[in-house]
């Protein structure tokens, strides 16, 4: 599972049968200290986030386990809202 | 599976039920000789790892699957072990 924040949302009315009625949001994968890495992406998501949650993702087969069937063909998935996340490091 | 080091606790109220009373950990992968890598990721915790323990990850969907039995949900990456010593005989770098 990895970092992201939450910078939007995407309509896609026309789609692939599974993905119907699926709320997607656009995503930036953040690293440990919340700056942005790589592409962003589109995320099903699960618990009801908004534009600029600190969440966290799964990635790949376990995307289309978030959700109720599970056959959607999604390869992120949104699957909890940060409240804290403290670092026990140093730097 | 993969070594890493615990570099943080993560608090998430709002979260899918496969998470439900799961110890979340921010975890960052080390070579075996300790310095840093690839960027942080989340993993759950299942052997009460701490701060800056050095510890195993299962980042494998079928193992995890295995692991979590009729749990197994939208979860990828689970804290399986906390390493004690790592004895390097050969390297390559």
């Amino acid at each position: 599972m990895y970092l992201g924040e939450v910078i939007g949302t995407v309509v896609a009315r026309r789609c692939i049968e599974g993905l119907e009625g699926q709320k997607l949001m656009l995503v930036q994968p953040l690293d440990e200290n919340r700056q942005p890495r790589g592409a962003k992406e589109v995320a099903v998501d699960t618990v009801q986030a908004g534009p600029g949650d600190f969440v966290f993702l799964v990635g790949s087969r376990e995307a289309a386990l978030a959700l109720k069937q599970s056959f959607v063909p999604v390869d992120a998935a949104i699957v909890g809202i940060i409240d804290d996340m403290h670092r026990t490091d140093a730097s | 599976m993969r070594i890493c080091r615990v570099i943080g606790t993560v608090v998430a109220t709002a979260h899918h039920p496969a998470y439900d009373g799961q110890k979340i950990m921010l975890v960052r992968q080390d070579s075996p000789a300790g310095e840093k890598a690839a960027p942080a990721f989340v993993a759950v915790d299942r052997v009460q790892a701490g701060p800056d323990d050095r510890v195993l990850v299962l980042t494998e969907g079928t193992g995890v699957r295995q692991l979590l039995g009729a749990e197994a949900g939208p979860i990828r990456s689970i804290i399986v072990g906390i390493i004690d010593d790592i004895d390097i005989e050969r390297s390559h770098t």
